[in-house]
């Protein structure tokens, strides 16, 4: 299990394309960010909540991927009840701080919104292989494959960078520069060593494209793909129920009178 | 699929910004199917010739190109496919996540059809005796897996010419034979051509043809069967560097040991655990456990065994780098010198006169702009002034032969000097202790007598050496004792830990009973 070989459970939601996945995750945010309101984010949410069945994720894991936005939503909540702009009959005052109807329900929309974005996106991507992703951008959506497997091929790179910074820190304190000098040395050290890793992730990156070039990347033939990524019925089917999700979400919203456009 | 034919007339590089040429006024005559080995001492341009037969050595901008250099009669870079390429380090080869995959790029580039590569990645794998599912991820490699690997996808391109750049220069000796092997196999089977650069001459000597001699000054100057090159032109390629078996370097002269004076302990090690916490881990996973060893002042021991077992995390426990998983290690007042007795305590300069470590990749421990600096580093931490600074770093710079080398940038050194630099700026501060984590990888046999030589001088003036290595004739010529590590049972709780074997008296017999 590592960033690059994630270990993915066999369910009806990690079989789809990636792309496809990706597809249903940019509709539901791009449709949420077009309002601030809590209708809107508590259908999106309810609808995802089903769909969740599907994605094979066991109950620690799926707490587990989505902790930061389970953080991260009560903070905003926190934030936007005291700080957010006010409105409607207040409910609380002290100073700088006032909660008001208005700020309530801004920050509900605000929490829900984070939830109905950000679950969906977390446990898409837990489900999907970087390679099959990376199929599925060249084959599918015809990304230039340079770009894709350089991405790919460097973003392993990236697991590399953890025992690097190790050996790295160890290496100054075997030379006698490893502590002291307070906060500003501390600050210093963090700075000569980010500085040391790019200076070895450069000199790794170029023996990779090397490596790479003697193995005929970078021709102008155009290559094959030993995976084919399929975009079947099922995927579209998908990016349906993802569009639906959407259209409900708003129709929902505009409904009920809370649809408030951001752009009007 | 038949052999490619390699000519070259007149054939040389120089790269841009370089003043010299790397390689200049080569003929060369490769027939399809021959089994060749490149020789020549370190700067003769063996890598660059490896690189332009790839033809990854780049264009105009890169540097300038004489002569001419054909593979069946084409330009390298327009016979893509016709060539592949395998290089020395094991991590910078790795391209995708999976096995399968990795194997497959090649083919992919190719415009293989996919019907068609997933029987040719098969086939690689198996040539390359890989037997893993093509969904193992290629991260849990071993260097050894990582080099057949490497190989294997340079063979599913089924390459009429294979070049090999030192492939098994950073592996164990096991890890050598199984990728020799599998070279072997795969050429066989293939019809290849064959050209291997490697220093070690015993690995290949049995199995080429024929060795071509690189002259750094430009041309060829050996080049015929391998026994009549080797006869003839062996004790001066050994003088050059080269390691041939028949002329091995000198061991070092070592002081009589019963004239030196009494051996003091400086660390003692008893049911030492060593391990390393993972990344957002609390705990340190234990590689190797259960550890008895004291190393005394004046003597050298080695820690040997497979790739894995965890000697390089010892080296680094022993050195005060890492805290130990488990057990005690306690360093002599004679080490610590007024301070606690866990070397991992220590501030950072404290180790500087204490401990001195020596990097597996020497780049890890480059800190400076020149060589200079580079050696004036520890002295500084020391709180040295200006005059005793410069002495010691000119001194250091002599003896260590980098006096020409004062103003360039560490970066830029070849491999043997990065790797005298490394130990020279651990030198700088006159440490009792010298923790050395592979110091022989990939030099020649003469940085390898220089750097022996020098380890022979340091424990005669009393100062203690570890060295991890693969490497027995270092082994031979400088151990006093032997730690072997050996895969498996290791310590309750802890199913791949290794443990530690302490072979006493390779010359006399140090602190503790073997386990």
């Amino acid at each position: 299990m590592s960033l690059m070989t994630p270990e993915i459970r066999p369910s009806a939601i990690a079989r789809v394309n990636p792309v496809a996945k990706l597809a249903v995750a940019l509709l539901i945010s791009c449709a949420l960010m077009l309002s601030i309101d809590w209708v809107s984010a508590a259908v999106a949410l309810a609808l995802e909540a089903v769909l969740l069945a599907w994605c094979g994720l066991s109950a620690r894991q799926f707490w587990l991927r989505t902790a930061p936005v389970w953080i991260a939503a009560p903070f905003a909540v926190l934030t936007t009840v005291l700080y957010g702009q006010d409105s409607g009959a207040v409910l609380l005052s002290a100073g700088f701080v006032s909660v008001t109807e208005g700020s309530v329900a801004l920050a509900l929309a605000i929490g829900l919104r984070i939830l109905a974005i950000g679950i969906p996106g977390i446990v898409l991507l837990a489900t999907t292989d970087p390679t099959d992703l990376g199929d599925g951008l060249a084959q599918v959506l015809r990304l230039p494959a340079r770009f894709v497997l350089g991405a790919l091929a460097g973003l392993r790179l990236v697991g590399m960078f953890i025992d690097d910074w190790h050996s790295l820190a160890l290496a100054r304190r075997a030379r006698g520069v490893g502590d002291g000098g307070g906060l500003r040395g501390r600050g210093r050290r963090f700075g000569g060593l980010a500085f040391a890793l790019l200076v070895l992730s450069v000199r790794r990156g170029s023996k990779l494209a090397t490596a790479m070039e003697a193995r005929g990347f970078g021709s102008d033939i155009p290559r094959t793909w030993a995976r084919e990524s399929v975009f079947g019925l099922r995927d579209s089917l998908v990016v349906v129920i993802g569009a639906v999700i959407a259209a409900t979400a708003i129709t929902a919203a505009v409904l009920a009178g809370t649809w408030h456009f951001v752009l009007a | 699929m038949t052999g490619a034919r390699v000519t070259a007339s007149g054939w040389g590089w120089r790269h841009a910004g370089r003043a010299r040429a790397a390689v200049s006024g080569l003929d060369l005559d490769i027939r399809p199917g021959e089994r060749v080995l490149v020789l020549g001492p370190s700067g003769a341009g063996k890598s660059t010739l490896m690189h332009a037969l790839a033809g990854v050595l780049g264009d105009d901008e890169d540097g300038d190109e004489t002569g001419e250099l054909l593979v069946d009669g084409r330009r390298p870079s327009a016979s893509r496919g016709r060539v592949g390429l395998v290089l020395q380090d094991p991590d910078s080869q790795v391209v995708l996540a999976r096995v399968g995959d990795d194997v497959a790029f090649g083919c992919e580039n190719l415009a293989v059809p996919r019907a068609e590569i997933w029987p040719r990645v098969g086939q690689a794998l198996a040539d390359v005796g890989l037997d893993l599912p093509l969904r193992h991820p290629t991260s849990a490699l071993s260097g050894g897996q990582k080099q057949r690997l490497a190989l294997a996808g340079v063979l599913a391109m089924r390459p009429g010419l294979v070049l090999l750049d030192e492939p098994t220069a950073n592996l164990d000796p096991e890890g050598v034979v199984e990728v020799r092997d599998a070279v072997l196999r795969s050429v066989e089977a293939s019809g290849a051509t064959l050209i291997v650069i490697e220093h070690r001459v015993a690995v290949w000597q049995q199995v080429v043809d024929r060795i071509i001699v690189l002259d750094p000054a430009g041309g060829i100057l050996a080049d015929g069967p391998t026994d009549r090159v080797l006869s003839a032109e062996g004790e001066r390629l050994a003088a050059a560097g080269v390691w041939i078996p028949r002329f091995p370097p000198a061991p070092p002269e070592r002081r009589n040991r019963s004239e030196a004076s009494e051996a003091e302990v400086l660390l003692h090690a008893e049911g030492l655990c060593v391990g390393r916490v993972p990344f957002a881990r609390k705990r340190a996973v234990v590689v190797a456990g259960e550890l008895n060893l004291t190393l005394e002042s004046g003597t050298a021991t080695a820690v040997t065994g497979p790739n894995g077992t965890g000697k390089s995390t010892l080296a680094l426990t022993l050195a005060g780098l890492l805290a130990p998983a488990g057990g005690h290690l306690t360093a002599a007042d004679a080490l610590a010198a007024g301070l606690g007795p866990a070397p991992h305590r220590w501030r950072s300069r404290d180790l500087l006169e204490r401990i001195g470590t020596v990097f597996q990749d020497p780049e890890h421990q480059f800190l400076a702009g020149t060589v200079r600096g580079e050696l004036a580093i520890g002295p500084r931490a020391l709180g040295l002034g200006g005059a005793a600074q410069t002495e010691r770093v000119d001194a250091l710079l002599h003896r260590l032969r980098l006096d020409h080398l004062a103003d360039a940038n560490p970066f830029t050194l070849s491999g043997g000097e990065k790797r005298r630099l490394s130990v020279a700026t651990v030198l700088a501060t006159r440490p009792r202790l010298l923790v050395l984590d592979e110091p022989t990888f990939g030099q020649d046999s003469r940085t390898w007598a220089e750097l022996v030589r020098l380890l022979a001088e340091l424990l005669d003036e009393g100062t203690a050496v570890l060295a991890v290595t693969h490497d027995e004739q270092f082994v031979s010529a400088l151990a006093d004792a032997r730690l072997t590590l050996v895969p498996g049972a290791g310590p309750a709780g802890s199913p791949g830990g290794a443990t530690g074997r302490l072979s006493s008296g390779l010359r006399r017999r140090i602190g503790t009973e073997p386990l």
